[in-house]
């Protein structure tokens, strides 16, 4: 096991390399003058633009500019955004948020999509299976735009049972954002567990189970649960990378200050390092949730070994 | 012009009894003892993300000069009413006897929030700094005008490559005389110079900028009514407190003040509507229509000093002709477009200035008005082409899709001429083609004022100096006797006569027309029932000083 995770984690290295440089590529391919756009209607003066370009290399060809930026991050320099802000402090500030909205969603969307799945396929075709079925057809149909300001402005503005936006009031703030977020994958989980569960409960060992005289609960939970699972983690795990890169139709709304706000921004001002520096880092969660998900598989599943 | 602590006392004065009028209080006048002018409390103001380190030099758009503009006080202010130069910051006089040589006298008693005195050597340090281009400070051109300016460049070559230092670090034109005086010398008369020293850029910095730029970019040490005691955390904000020693009129009534970022608009809109912030001064366009009735006299409308204008390619054959521009403009209704896409917050312009400033002339533009059968009949004299559709260009994902949509209709139901848009491009691609000469038809073009003169509509946007890439004349029009008026009128003895130039200028360019203007915009905000006395000036900036807290 330990071998195997090691291996992985090292087959990530390449992988970030080639997909900072596709990034590096896709921000270069990107139209336009940056600096000229930075001073709007009055341009900047030209030595000033001048001196700009020169302490963000954009005069140097697209392979000379990489190399460059490969050479500092190896001495551990993530470059700057055009303000002279440390992409390094950008991503320090702004990651806690965004891990506190995923942790959040993937809780949610966790906790109320394996419970809601469960009970919808113990009993297929009763009234929770269908109300589960209803219920998660509307939400996956609704678009999160529209879900996070009605949200906002009936439970935020209306009821004010939530804060409207910002981070003031701690893990609270993330609550209502978070079910915004959580709300179209927990459809899914709901939906996975449900099909998955009812699958189970036809299998032989399930049947062997209940023979052997074992009470229901530790039927379900131990035996059928546990080996429906398996889609499910593999969704969940796919998601966290999902939410952690695409929160920000959410982290807008709610003016949550989360790097996928950020990478927009960036986006917009042509800001290569730090397009590369945030990018990279969710293709990292990504790989690295990924692994957790295959680890994962063996402990849920007896039979998976890795060695 | 000549701007002495006279007319000074005599606009403080006047507005001294406005605020007793309308019962506001405020500062007292001998200022700067304790908590004198401070009621106390504390409020939030809406900000979008400042652009740049909180740095005055460095500081060229309207959040973060928001902030910048609580902490630092400059040589002058501008009153709310008229935007005239008032002596109510350092100054205490800026004098000159030919336009061109200015002697600036700083009050006694200034200090930065680090208790360090304002001399005048915190000015001159503080405009070298920006003016010296390997610093890259973003408002280095407001010196450009000073003698010197052109040693602390660094030279480039054709590709815009930087190919040295610069030959000197400071401008011969700024000389110390004492610690109090000042001399300024620019290159070329101007009169209207005192008054453009209230903008951002002309801030003074401590000594303890030069020892660290970058921290202080965060956490700016000031000489303004509040003082930043903790650092700007990016997308969050930041809390102000009053600085108790602030030696000028204008201190802070509240303790605090808060500046919190939000993202969206519409976000800050709703946690107004709860009372979570008490003061948005930019309301998303789809609420101004509720936003009134809602907030009643809690809302505030603003007239900006700005102007939106439809620019001609004047290099472009099929515009060379000043009748044709004219044609376009007349076939323009922009009272309607106003109505109908901008929820009437859009003033109709009648001139190349903006109303808020002096020199403004209500009639000025006889071909600002809907005419179509003038404008056809210009057009068929001209000889222009109906069958060739016209390109209009503007800028992508800015809201200009609509009224220029509206525009183009417009000229295609008046004139006949068939219409494409051309509104792909974002801003770091526009600007640019708009500087190489790309525009193949009439053109989006804004402008908002650096600081309140007439000339700062006319000179940056139509003399033949302010051609790109040196400066903002994307329509490349030229004309020396329109350089040669602006010339007098900056460098004209009395207010009026420069006026009066900066008129004669404003006529030439109505003759040949190379841009239609279009809209004066008016800013929308409002605040919570917890703030009382919230001036929004025509900068789009809350006074944050002046605002009571009553909650």
């Amino acid at each position: 096991m330990g071998r195997y995770v090691a291996r992985r984690l090292l087959l990530t290295i390449p992988v970030l390399i080639g997909a900072s440089f596709l990034i590096f590529a896709l921000v270069y391919a990107l139209p336009g003058d940056p600096i000229r756009a930075l001073g709007g209607d009055r341009p900047l003066s030209p030595a000033v633009q001048a001196e700009l370009r020169e302490e963000f290399n954009l005069n140097d060809p697209f392979v000379i500019q990489y190399v460059k930026y490969l050479g500092d991050l190896v001495q551990g320099d993530f470059g700057t955004d055009f303000r002279g802000r440390e992409v390094l402090d950008t991503i320090e500030q702004r990651l806690p948020v965004t891990v506190r909205l995923t942790v959040v969603a993937i809780a949610i969307e966790a906790v109320i999509g394996i419970i809601a799945g469960v009970l919808a396929g113990i009993r297929r075709n009763g009234f929770l299976d269908n109300l589960v079925l209803v219920s998660s057809t509307i939400i996956v149909s609704i678009p999160i735009l529209v879900l996070a300001f009605v949200a906002q402005f009936v439970f935020g503005l209306q009821f004010g049972w939530f804060p409207i936006a910002g981070i003031g009031d701690g893990w609270y703030s993330y609550l209502l954002p978070g079910m915004v977020l959580a709300a179209g994958s927990l459809a899914y989980v709901a939906r996975l567990t449900r099909t998955s569960v009812a699958e189970n409960l036809r299998g032989d060992y399930v049947r062997t189970a209940r023979a052997k005289g074992l009470p229901k609960r530790t039927v379900i939970v131990r035996h059928t649960l546990r080996n429906s699972l398996i889609p499910v983690v593999t969704f969940i795990g796919a998601d966290i990378g999902t939410l952690m890169g695409g929160a920000i139709v959410t982290e807008s709304v709610f003016n949550l200050p989360g790097l996928g706000r950020a990478v927009y921004d960036a986006i917009r001002a042509q800001e290569g390092a730090v397009v590369v520096g945030i990018v990279t880092l969710f293709v990292f969660f990504f790989i690295f949730f990924n692994l957790v998900v295959d680890v994962l598989y063996a402990v849920l599943d007896p039979r998976i070994r890795y060695d | 012009m000549r701007l002495s602590k006279r007319s000074a006392v005599l606009v403080a004065t006047g507005l001294s009894g406005a605020m007793v009028l309308s019962a506001c209080g405020g500062g007292d006048d001998d200022g700067g003892t304790g908590a004198a002018g401070g009621d106390g409390g504390s409020f939030s103001v809406y900000i979008g993300e400042p652009e740049n380190p909180l740095v005055p030099g460095n500081t060229n758009e309207t959040e973060g000069g928001q902030i910048v503009d609580s902490l630092f006080t400059r040589l002058v202010q501008y009153d709310v009413e008229t935007n005239e130069a008032v002596f109510t910051g350092v100054a205490e006089s800026i004098e000159s006897e030919d336009q061109q040589t200015w002697t600036v006298n700083l009050k006694e008693g200034w200090t930065f929030h680090d208790g360090t005195p304002v001399t005048a050597q915190s000015f001159v340090d503080a405009w070298n700094y920006t003016a010296y281009s390997p610093n890259a400070q973003g408002n280095s051109y407001f010196f450009s005008n000073i003698a010197g300016y052109d040693q602390l460049q660094a030279p480039t070559d054709d590709a815009g490559n930087v190919t040295g230092e610069p030959a000197a670090t400071e401008m011969s034109g700024l000389r110390v005389i004492d610690d109090r005086t000042f001399e300024v010398e620019l290159t070329s008369p101007y009169a209207q110079w005192p008054t453009t020293t209230g903008y951002t850029a002309f801030a003074p910095l401590p000594e303890a900028f030069f020892e660290d730029p970058e921290g202080f970019g965060e956490q700016p040490i000031g000489n303004g009514p509040f003082q930043a005691e903790e650092a700007l955390v990016p997308g969050q904000g930041i809390t102000l407190t009053r600085y108790d020693d602030y030696a000028g009129e204008t201190e802070g009534n509240a303790d605090s003040v808060e500046y919190r970022i939000y993202t969206e608009q519409n976000t800050a809109y709703t946690d107004l509507q709860a009372g979570n912030v008490d003061i948005v001064d930019q309301l998303p366009p789809e609420v101004i229509a509720s936003a009134e009735g809602e907030f009643g006299d809690r809302y505030l409308e603003t007239a900006q000093g700005d102007i939106t204008s439809l620019g001609f390619p004047t290099y472009d054959q099929r515009f060379a002709d000043p009748n044709v521009r004219k044609a376009f403009s007349m076939a323009i209704d922009r009272q309607a477009i106003s109505d109908a896409i901008f929820n009437g917050t859009r003033t109709p312009a009648t001139s190349y200035i903006s109303p808020v400033v002096d020199g403004f002339r209500e009639d000025a533009c006889q071909v600002c008005e809907l005419n179509a059968e003038e404008a056809n009949r210009l057009l068929d004299e001209a000889g222009f082409d109906r069958s060739q559709p016209v390109d209009l260009w503007f800028n992508a994902g800015a809201g200009h899709d609509a009224w220029m949509e509206a525009i183009g209709n417009q000229i295609r139901e008046n004139l006949g001429v068939d219409y494409n848009l051309q509104g792909n491009l974002d801003f770091s691609e526009y600007l640019p083609l708009q500087d190489a000469q790309g525009m193949t038809g009439p053109f989006r073009s804004g402008w908002i004022m650096d600081y309140p003169v007439a000339e700062n509509f006319l000179g940056p946007l139509y003399s033949t100096a302010a051609i790109p890439p040196a400066g903002s004349n994307v329509t490349f029009y030229s004309n020396p006797e329109f350089d040669q008026a602006i010339a007098e009128g900056n460098s004209a003895e009395s207010n009026d006569a420069a006026i009066e130039a900066y008129q004669n200028a404003e006529d030439i360019l109505l003759e040949d027309f190379p841009a239609a203007p279009l809209f004066y915009r008016l800013n929308q905000g409002a605040h919570s029932e917890n703030v009382d006395n919230v001036i929004i000036d025509a900068f789009g900036r809350v006074r944050v000083a002046d605002v009571q807290v009553v909650g």
